[in-house]
C-alpha cells in the first residue's frame, strides 16, 4: 500500500532520512525511486508533473546504487527529486508551462539541475507551473492547473499556489523527496505556504540562473522546496554556488546551512515590520504571526518593531519591472528557431500567429504591460520611476538590518483558495504576492515555514527575510519556528 | 564661407553637414558575449553558440578582449574612457536577431568624447569631434535570394562585437568624410582593434547628411545605412546632397528617414517606411552588471599602445625631412608604414635623400604597379628589402634612375634581387670614359652636318647627341658622364 500514511512508508521520509536509509542500505535507490514513481502514478490527478521520466529515473537510481555499494555516494546520491519545468534539462522536454515550448528538448542542462544531478540526485520528472512562472495559482499553465493535496471541509479543489505549484504539490503529497522552484515575486514561498512545505528564495546571485528560462532576470532566483528546514539547507548547499556563465551570479562561498540551522536564535534580533500588518489580512494569519513572534522570543530572540516605509509601493513597482523585463526576455519565442511555429505569409504574420497561439492570456497581458512601460514617452514615468522606488525599498531593508538580524512576517495574506474561487480581476490575484515581492525587489533571501493551520484546516506559512547572503539566519530562525509549530504535513494525516 | 564647402544649387550656395557612425568589427577570437568564433567566411551557422541562438535560459558574459580593444581604440581617438558603462537592450523583432534585442550601450558608453585630425589633399588640417564609442553586438544575416518564398538565416555574425564610433556633425564635404574614415581605419588597423576590411563588412558606415544655407541651423537629416566603401561614401554624399537641395529648392521638405545607397544606380533610396518606425524600448540589460574598468587597466593599455599614425608621421617628417603629404601617405595604412620602415633598415646609406628616394619609389612605382594589378601591398612581389636594394644600386651609381625603372619591372616579374638582375641582364651603368668616348666619336662622325650646326650656335642639338649616345649604349651610360664628355668633345 503506497498511500499508507505511516511514517515508515518510503515516500514519507525526508531527504535527510532517506539519505541515512540509503547509506545504511535499509533500502536501495531503485526501491526508493520505484516508491515515488508509484505515488506519482497514483496521484496523477493532482497534475503536479508536466513530464514524468520513470525510465531515466530508474536508470539513474541504478547507477546511484552502484556508487552507494562502493561507498562512493555523493551528497544527494539516489535522492529522487522533481525539477520545475523552468529549468532546462538536457534531452528532456522543457516547456516553462507554455504551449510555445511544447516539445522543446534543450541540448544543455541548467547549472542548478546539473549541480543536483552531479551530487547524485535522481530526476523523477518536470513539474507543472504557471506559464513562464507568471501566476500565483498555477492556473496559467498550458498543461492544466495543479491541485493542492490539501482539502477544505467543503471538499473543493484548492490551488497549490504558484508559480511553482507543481513542485509544491509534489513535495507535499510525497511525489518527490524535494523539488526545485524559482521565485520572482513569491513563486517558491507562496506555494510552499499553501501546500504546507518549506520553500527558500535565496539571495539574488546565490544560485546560477544559467539554463533557467528567464522571466524577469533581475528578480528570478532558484531555490529548494522541501519537507523541512534541514532538507532545504541540504539541498540549497548543492544548488548554490558561483557560476561564471551567469554574470549576476555572486562569487561568494556557500556555507554549511545545515550546521547553521542548529545554532538557535538566542540573542538574535527579530524585526516585526508594521507595514506588513495588511488591512484584510486573515485573522488566522495575524494570530499565527503573533504565535511565531512569541516562539522566537521564548527561544531567546529579541523582538524589535521596525518600519519598512516603502512596502506599499512594492507591488506596483514589481508589476512594472517584472513585465518590462519579461517583454524583452520572451521576445526570443518567435517561431523561428525552436518551439512552436505557426506559419504566416510574412515574417510579421509568423510572429503574430506563433505568439498569439503559443502564449496564454496572462503571459500576453504581461508582455503588453512590459512593452507599454518601456515605450518612448512612458519609460520615465513607469520603468525609470519603478527603478527608483526599487532602490528605496532596498534601502528600507538596509536601514532595518542595522537594527535587526532577521525579519518575521506571514508569507501570504490568506490560505489557499479554491480553484473555482480564483479572482477574475488579475490585480486581486497579484495581491497574493504582496508580502513576498519586497524580498525579490531587494534581492534578499527569504524562507517560508509551514507554521500552522487556518480555521478551515489549511496550511499557513511564516516568512523570514534575512540580509543579503545571510541565509544562515533564515535556517536558524526557521528551525526554531519549525520545532515550535510541530506542523503535521498532509502526508502524515 | 570657405569655397571648398559650397555646394552650388539653383538658388545659390548650400552647405553640407555630415556626421558619421562607423561600425567597426572588433578583432577578437570570440564574440562579444559568447565563446563562438568570429572568423570571416565560415560555412553558414557553424559559428553559433547557444547564447547567439538565444536558446532559453542562456546568458551573456562579456568578453574581456573586446573591452580592451574598445579602450585601446578610445585612446587612439583621443577620447575619455568611462570607468563605468552600462549595457542596454535595444528591442526589435527580426529573424536574424534571435533574442529579439541587440545588446548595446545607450546612455553610458564605454568611451566618451574624442577627436580625429584629418588632412585634406591641399594640406589643410581639420579636427573632427567624436561624440562617443560604444560596444554592441552585430546581428545575423538574412538571405532572401535562395528560395522563392523562404528566407535563410546565417547566425555566424550574430553576436560579433562591434564598436560604433559616432562623429559630431563636424564634417562639411565628401572629401572630409572620406579622409575621416581613412584616418579612423588607419588608427584601428595600427592598433589591431579592427581589420578595417570594408569589402568584408568589418567596417561599415552610416552617413547622416543634411544641407543648409550658410549661417542657418542644421537642416533635417537623412541617414544612409551601411555604406561599405570609401568610394561609395563620397558618391552617396554627393547624391544625397543633390537630392536634398533639389527637394528644398522645389519647395519641399526633407523627411527624416533611413536610406540605402544603391551602388549600381549611384543613388540613395528610402529604406523604411514611416509605419515601421521603431521604438527600440531601450533599458539596462538585467543580465549584465555595469561594466567597471579600473584606471590601472586603462593605463596599462595605454602603455602597450603602438605608435599611432599621427605620431609616426611627425617622426618621419622630423627624422627624414619628408613632406607632410608624403608622410601622411606612408602612415595611412599600417602595412605601408611597416614596408617603408623595413625598407629603411635595408638602405646602405640612410640619409634624408635615400629616405626620400625610397618614399618616391614606394608611393610612385610600387603603388602604381599594385593598382595596375589590383594587388595589396601584402601581395607585392617586390619586398621592402628588395626595393631598398634597388635604391642602393641607384645611390651607388651602379644604375641610373631610368634603368632602375627597367630593373624594377624585372624584379616585379621575377622577385629577384636588383643586383642579380642588373648582372644577369647587363644593365650596369657604364661610368668609364673610354667606352663612352668611343661612342661619342662614332656619333659625331656620323653627323658632321649637325656638329657644324651646333657649333654655329644651335644649342638645342646637344640633347640630340646625348640621346644618340645613350641609345647606342643601350641606356647604360652614366648620364652625367655622357654630358661632361660630350661637352668636352664639342668644345
Amino acid at each position: 500500500m503506497t498511500n499508507s500514511p505511516m511514517k515508515n512508508d518510503l515516500v514519507c521520509l525526508t531527504l535527510a532520512e532517506a539519505k541515512v536509509g540509503l547509506h545504511q542500505k535499509k533500502f536501495s535507490a531503485v526501491e526508493l525511486t520505484k516508491a515515488y514513481l508509484q505515488a506519482m502514478e497514483q496521484h496523477r490527478s493532482l497534475n503536479a508533473y508536466i513530464l514524468e521520466t520513470p525510465e531515466l529515473a530508474l536508470e539513474s537510481a541504478k547507477k546511484s546504487d552502484e556508487r552507494l555499494a562502493k561507498g562512493e555516494g555523493r551528497e544527494l546520491e539516489g535522492i529522487p527529486l522533481a525539477i520545475k519545468d523552468l529549468f532546462c534539462t538536457e534531452g528532456i522536454q522543457t516547456t516553462a508551462g507554455s504551449h510555445i515550448l511544447e516539445g522543446f528538448k534543450p541540448a544543455y542542462e541548467s547549472t542548478v539541475s546539473a549541480n543536483l544531478k552531479n551530487a547524485g540526485a535522481v530526476c523523477l520528472g518536470k513539474t507543472n507551473m504557471d506559464e513562464f512562472a507568471m501566476g500565483s495559482a498555477n492556473i496559467t499553465s498550458y498543461y492544466g492547473n495543479v491541485i493542492n493535496p490539501w482539502k477544505r471541509a467543503d471538499g473543493k479543489d484548492l490551488t497549490p499556489g504558484g508559480s511553482s505549484g507543481g513542485s509544491a504539490s509534489a513535495v507535499a503529497r510525497g511525489l518527490a523527496v524535494a523539488a526545485t522552484g524559482t521565485d520572482t515575486g513569491g513563486s517558491i514561498r507562496q506555494p510552499a505556504a499553501f501546500s504546507g512545505i518549506v520553500g527558500v528564495k535565496p539571495t539574488y546571485g546565490r544560485c546560477s540562473r544559467w539554463g533557467v528560462v528567464a522571466f524577469a532576470s533581475s528578480l528570478d532566483q532558484a531555490g529548494p522546496m522541501t519537507r523541512d528546514v534541514r532538507d532545504a539547507a541540504l539541498m540549497l548547499e548543492v544548488m548554490a554556488g558561483y557560476d561564471p556563465k551567469d554574470s549576476t551570479s555572486a562569487p561568494v562561498d556557500v556555507p554549511s546551512f545545515e550546521m547553521a540551522m542548529t545554532q538557535g536564535v538566542k540573542g538574535l534580533r527579530v524585526g516585526i515590520p508594521k507595514e506588513y500588518r495588511l488591512e484584510g489580512m486573515h485573522e488566522d494569519l495575524v494570530a499565527l504571526w503573533e504565535r511565531g513572534t512569541q516562539w522566537l522570543k521564548e527561544a531567546g530572540a529579541e523582538i524589535v518593531d521596525i518600519s519598512l516605509p516603502h512596502t506599499k509601493y512594492s507591488l506596483p513597482t514589481y508589476y512594472v519591472l517584472a513585465p518590462a523585463e519579461a517583454s524583452s526576455n520572451l521576445a526570443r519565442y518567435d517561431g523561428v528557431r525552436y518551439g512552436l511555429r505557426v506559419p504566416g505569409k510574412t515574417l510579421d504574420e509568423l510572429y503574430e500567429n506563433t505568439r498569439s497561439d503559443g502564449f496564454g492570456v496572462e503571459v500576453q497581458r504581461r508582455i503588453l504591460i512590459g512593452t507599454y512601460v518601456l515605450s518612448a514617452g512612458y519609460y520615465d514615468a513607469y520603468y525609470l520611476k519603478a527603478q527608483r522606488v526599487r532602490k528605496l525599498i532596498a534601502q528600507d531593508f538596509e536601514v532595518a538590518f542595522q537594527k535587526v538580524d532577521v525579519i518575521l512576517t506571514p508569507t501570504t495574506p490568506t490560505a489557499a483558495f479554491a480553484l473555482d474561487e480564483k479572482p477574475t480581476d488579475p490585480v486581486v490575484m497579484y495581491l497574493n504576492d504582496v508580502l513576498t515581492v519586497p524580498a525579490n525587489l531587494a534581492g534578499l533571501p527569504a524562507i517560508s515555514i509551514p507554521a500552522g493551520l487556518s480555521k478551515e484546516g489549511l496550511p499557513l506559512g511564516l516568512q523570514l527575510i534575512g540580509p543579503a547572503f545571510d541565509e544562515n539566519v533564515l535556517f536558524r530562525a526557521g528551525r526554531v519556528l519549525e520545532e515550535n509549530a510541530s506542523f503535521k504535513p498532509i502526508l502524515e494525516r | 564661407m570657405d569655397n571648398r564647402y559650397i555646394y552650388e544649387g539653383a538658388s545659390g550656395p548650400w552647405e553640407l553637414v555630415i556626421g558619421l557612425e562607423v561600425h567597426a568589427q572588433i578583432v577578437s577570437q570570440s564574440k562579444l558575449f559568447s565563446g563562438a568564433a568570429t572568423a570571416f567566411g565560415a560555412n553558414p551557422n557553424t559559428q553559433v553558440s547557444l547564447v547567439d541562438a538565444a536558446m532559453p535560459g542562456m546568458l551573456p558574459v562579456i568578453n574581456e578582449v573586446c573591452v580592451t580593444q574598445a579602450i585601446k581604440t578610445g585612446l587612439g581617438i583621443n577620447a575619455e574612457i568611462n570607468l563605468v558603462s552600462i549595457f542596454d537592450r535595444k528591442n526589435y523583432f527580426y529573424a536574424d536577431l534571435p533574442s529579439g534585442y541587440q545588446i548595446s550601450q545607450f546612455n553610458h558608453p564605454i568611451v566618451g568624447k574624442g577627436y580625429l585630425d584629418i588632412e585634406l589633399e591641399d594640406g589643410t588640417l581639420r579636427r573632427i569631434g567624436i561624440t562617443r564609442l560604444h560596444l554592441e553586438q552585430d546581428a545575423g544575416k538574412s538571405i532572401h535570394d535562395q528560395h522563392p518564398e523562404k528566407s535563410y538565416i546565417d547566425l555566424n555574425r550574430c553576436g560579433v562585437g562591434l564598436m560604433e564610433i559616432v562623429s559630431e556633425p563636424d564634417i562639411r564635404s565628401a572629401e572630409e568624410a572620406s579622409a575621416y574614415v581613412r584616418k579612423l581605419r588607419a588608427i584601428v588597423r595600427c592598433l589591431g582593434t579592427c581589420d578595417g576590411n570594408m569589402d568584408q563588412g568589418s567596417m561599415r558606415v552610416d552617413v547622416n547628411v543634411s544641407v543648409r544655407k550658410a549661417g542657418e541651423p542644421f537642416g533635417t537629416r537623412a541617414e544612409i545605412k551601411n555604406v561599405n566603401s570609401i568610394k561609395f561614401l563620397a558618391l552617396a554624399i554627393h547624391h544625397e546632397a543633390e537630392r536634398q537641395i533639389a527637394i528644398l529648392e522645389g519647395g519641399g521638405e526633407i523627411v527624416q528617414e533611413t536610406r540605402l545607397f544603391d551602388a549600381g544606380l549611384g543613388i540613395t533610396r528610402s529604406m523604411r517606411s514611416k509605419e515601421h518606425a521603431h521604438d527600440y524600448r531601450y533599458f539596462p540589460d538585467p543580465d549584465l552588471p555595469p561594466l567597471v574598468i579600473t584606471t590601472d587597466m586603462v593605463e596599462s593599455i595605454r602603455a602597450s599602445m603602438p605608435e599611432l599614425p599621427d605620431d609616426k608621421k611627425a617622426r618621419l617628417m622630423q627624422d627624414y625631412e619628408l613632406s607632410a603629404y608624403d608622410a601622411s601617405l606612408l602612415v595611412l595604412e599600417a602595412e605601408t608604414a611597416t614596408y617603408f620602415e623595413e625598407g629603411l633598415k635595408c638602405l646602405q646609406q640612410l640619409t634624408s635623400k635615400t629616405a626620400k628616394l625610397l618614399t618616391n619609389w614606394l608611393i610612385g612605382e610600387v603603388f602604381a604597379a599594385l593598382n595596375r594589378e589590383g594587388k595589396t601591398l601584402e601581395e607585392c612581389p617586390v619586398s621592402s628589402a628588395r626595393l631598398a636594394g634597388l635604391i642602393n644600386q641607384i645611390q651607388s651609381g651602379v644604375i641610373s634612375g631610368k634603368i632602375a625603372k627597367e630593373v624594377f619591372l624585372l624584379m616585379w616579374e621575377s622577385g629577384e634581387e636588383a643586383a642579380v638582375l642588373i648582372e644577369k641582364h647587363g644593365l650596369k651603368q657604364v661610368s668609364d670614359d673610354g667606352p663612352i668616348l668611343l661612342i661619342i666619336d662614332k656619333v659625331l662622325g656620323e653627323h658632321p652636318d649637325k656638329v657644324a650646326e651646333y657649333q654655329a650656335g644651335k644649342d638645342k642639338l646637344f640633347g640630340f647627341f646625348v640621346g644618340l649616345v645613350m641609345k647606342n649604349m643601350g641606356g647604360k651610360a652614366n648620364p652625367e658622364l655622357v654630358n661632361k664628355l660630350l661637352k668636352g668633345r664639342l668644345g
